[in-house]
């Protein structure tokens, strides 16, 4: 699309040096309006030569002149307009496009190819049952070699790239007896036509590309829509920092281009930008993406805070500290780049199946070979036998027959908002057998609800709901919502005055009212999170505990039930992990976890025989995920940990989890089932390949046929209805 | 027979001109939005690409 807008411009634009083409992520636009604002909003800003908004990939393209509008610009401009937006990572993503564009082009030549050879073929083959004379058959057959010889060398190059490189690592890969299948069978046709004899193989080679070729292409596309969707995820997670300059002036920066020893701001209610070190305020700050602990913990100056917590009470400035090799979250990526290598030594199924599957064919296209000179045919009688084998088991439809179920499973995923992004990532979640839960944000919504301990207080929550109505601290957010929950009218207050760190205090009514922490509200008492204190009345203690996701109980007993040993890993308080396990019905539990604690416990579980699922959303979940067999992440998780996961989950219940395993598991079953066909395919054509009695009619039939089988196959798993199966149940 | 000598180019050349279109297409990018190509249809707008002197045009009136 960066070409069209380019080419359209450049007759506009002369001065090219100065324009900039920004691509950011605008997941928000859903229509033909919002395509409309988005463009309009870009238009009107200085410096934007144009803006073009893609409703496919929720991206839009901004040709920009960098002097008078920088990115930040153009994402504030949008935030104002109602469409979070942020700036994207050029160069990935446009690498995988690309890919794309260079499959379709070759796609559109094999169907040219497929299609008019195969107009060729079959007017010969109802030749030779009528009266064609020879002539004109080598007429067509020379018509086919002239469109078969430029397509092959042309659409066939992915395969050929692809087999060459296996082979020169000492490898066995699919590609290669696919090549080896195709090269022959042209070779052996072009030998034939030459010789005028009826063995033509070129409708065969052709289209046989051309199936394969959907195959690579749709998966492809699903594979760039699944990494943009991720992408566009993680992207609006990326902050802007506000900078203070040495004269106290403010500008808005992104995250990304802060340097230790830069001073930031951050207001109430937004992401730390950088790990560094307070150096004026005090504040609350929500640690729970780090350590999975749910209660704030206040910092004042000279305490440190990382990049990805959130600031829930006064304005601090933060100095940045962190210097590229030691910030919490390089200590972090060093774990996970270890435990990330023990995976990538997982063999994928169609290799797998390849690694005997290409020995085989030719072990037996040789046997043809030496078979048929042993009873004293001619060796190039012999050859074509031979050759014929090779092509009959040519792997049309043990090729399709993954990628053709991964294709149908991950588009099934994406509309449940299971977004799954690792190549292999289905395969390995099928082969799971035990499930290992973070607490924090994974099995809870990381949502603070008022415990319900039987007498509510009304007038007390009434009050202190209206009080805390005004603030940003997750505490009293949770107050005012409880105090709606409970079908109270909360009443606008006036005058009330945030301590940071403390608390809330107002003397609206005459006298003096609190609400905030106990030792701030002078209450002996510590059993509850935050006070409600009126002069000369009885402290009221209102509790609040992270509320469990819905179906988070069902969820695990259906995982139990299916036979998956579920536990449950948490950085939070013994207390609070217990009483999250109880609920949910998990027996094995492990509070108070560090993330290299968490990843030892991983560790352990694969010694022990285990293919663990890791769920986790936190920086401190994220060794954990990479090491685990499997791992799954909500949205909501933070970037590294989507990274890292092999799928990420939308929504704020936990049946993904159960829909994604029950996918994978379908998935495996059905690409089984397609090798079966497969084999079944060349059990019944191999021998009469060796026999001497496949003509390329017969071929054509049979690879077409069996290809279209396996695709109907996969496509059945797109309206399945499935239930999750139990472990160790056969696949 | 003879019918043949012109039969076989013109179906040739019309699936050439055919591959031709859809590599153009490809290649100039009328693929990459087919979501929001059925919404801009509908629209009201010049969907021609603003250009600055069309916007400070706009400003004027």
């Amino acid at each position: 699309m960066e070409a069209a807008l380019d080419a359209g411009l450049a007759a506009q634009a002369p001065r090219a040096e100065a324009r900039q083409t920004i691509v950011l992520s605008v997941p928000s636009i859903v229509c033909g309006n919002c395509i409309r604002s988005v463009e309009n909003t870009l238009r009107a800003l200085r410096g934007v030569e144009a803006a073009r908004a893609n409703l496919t990939t929720k991206r839009v393209s901004v040709v920009v002149d960098p002097s008078l509008s920088s990115a930040i610009d153009l994402t504030s401009a949008l935030d104002h307009a109602g469409f979070p937006a942020a700036p994207l990572i050029e160069n990935a993503e446009t690498e995988q496009a690309a890919r794309v564009s260079e499959l379709l082009p070759r796609l559109g030549v094999a169907g040219f190819a497929a299609g008019n050879i195969m107009m060729l073929s079959v007017a010969v083959w109802s030749g030779e049952a009528s009266d064609m004379d020879s002539s004109l058959m080598d007429l067509f057959h020379w018509l086919s070699a002239l469109i078969a010889l430029p397509a092959v060398a042309y659409a066939g190059q992915p395969f050929f790239k692809s087999a060459l490189a296996a082979l020169r690592s000492r490898r066995l890969n699919m590609d290669v007896p696919i090549s080896l299948g195709v090269l022959l069978a042209t070779g052996m046709s072009l030998f034939q036509t030459m010789r005028s004899s009826g063995q033509i193989y070129f409708d065969a080679a052709t289209s046989l590309l051309f199936f394969l070729l959907i195959g690579r292409v749709l998966d492809e596309r699903m594979r760039t829509k699944a990494r943009g969707a991720a992408e566009n995820l993680i992207g609006l997670r990326a902050t802007n920092a506000t900078l203070v300059e040495p004269d106290q002036t403010t500008k808005l920066v992104l995250a990304s281009t802060l340097k230790p020893g830069m001073v930031i701001a951050i207001a109430a209610g937004e992401r730390v930008a950088g790990d560094g070190e307070v150096i004026s305020g005090q504040s609350d700050i929500d640690e729970s993406l780090i350590s999975g602990e749910t209660r704030p913990r206040a910092v004042s100056i000279g305490d440190s805070v990382y990049a990805g917590t959130i600031n829930c009470g006064g304005t601090l400035r933060v100095r940045i500290t962190a210097a590229e090799d030691n910030t919490l979250l390089s200590e972090i990526g060093r774990m996970m780049l270890n435990a990330e290598q023990s995976r990538g030594r997982y063999v994928r199924l169609a290799d797998r199946a390849s690694q005997i599957y290409a020995p085989a064919v030719h072990v037996l296209g040789l046997i043809t070979f030496i078979a048929w000179m042993v009873i004293g045919a001619p060796w190039d009688q012999s050859l074509t036998h031979a050759i014929a084998v090779l092509i009959i088991t040519c792997p049309c439809a043990l090729a399709l027959a993954v990628p053709a179920v991964q294709v149908a499973a991950m588009s099934r995923l994406f509309s449940k908002g299971v977004i799954v992004k690792a190549p292999d990532g289905l395969e390995r979640l099928a082969e799971v057998d035990c499930v290992v839960f973070d607490k924090t944000g994974t099995l809870t919504t990381g949502e603070l609800r008022l415990e319900a301990s039987g007498v509510v207080d009304v007038a007390a929550l009434d009050r202190a709901g209206s009080i805390a109505a005004v603030s940003k601290h997750p505490f009293a957010q949770a107050l005012a919502k409880a105090a709606r929950a409970e079908g109270l009218q909360t009443h606008a207050v006036e005058s009330v005055e945030e301590v940071p760190g403390s608390g809330l205090v107002t003397t609206s009514m005459g006298f003096e009212e609190k609400v905030g922490s106990a030792a701030w509200a002078g209450v002996k008492d510590r059993n509850a999170s935050i006070w409600y204190v009126a002069e000369g009345k009885s402290a009221v203690g209102f509790n609040f505990v992270d509320e469990l996701r819905k179906d988070a109980a069902e969820c695990v007993s259906e995982l139990r039930h299916a036979g998956y040993r579920v536990s449950l890993l948490s950085g939070d308080r013994r207390a609070a992990v217990a009483q999250a396990a109880a609920a949910c019905g998990i027996v094995d539990w492990t509070a108070e976890v560090r993330p290299d604690q968490k990843l030892q416990a991983i560790e352990a579980l694969k010694a022990r025989g285990f293919k663990t699922l890791m769920v986790g959303d936190g920086l401190n979940d994220a060794p954990a995920l990479a090491a685990g067999h499997a791992s799954l992440s909500p949205a909501s998780a933070i970037d590294i940990a989507q990274t890292t996961a092999d799928a990420v989950f939308q929504g704020d219940v936990l049946q993904p989890v159960i829909e994604t395993l029950s996918v994978a598991k379908a998935a495996r079953r059905l690409a089984l089932q397609n090798f079966a066909i497969a084999i079944l395919y060349n059990s019944i054509f191999v021998p009469l390949a060796m026999a001497g009695y496949v003509t390329p009619l017969i071929a054509a039939l049979a690879m077409s046929g069996s290809s279209i089988m396996v695709t109907a196959n996969a496509l059945r798993l797109r309206s399945k209805a499935l239930r999750l199966p139990n472990v160790g149940a056969s696949a | 027979m003879t019918s043949l000598a012109w039969l076989v180019p013109a179906a040739l050349t019309l699936g050439m001109m055919g591959l031709a279109a859809f590599l153009w297409a490809l290649r100039s990018g009328q693929f990459d939005d087919l979501e929001g190509a059925k919404w801009r249809a509908i629209s009201d707008d010049n969907d021609r690409m603003a250009t600055k002197s069309d916007r400070s045009q706009g400003d004027d009136a």
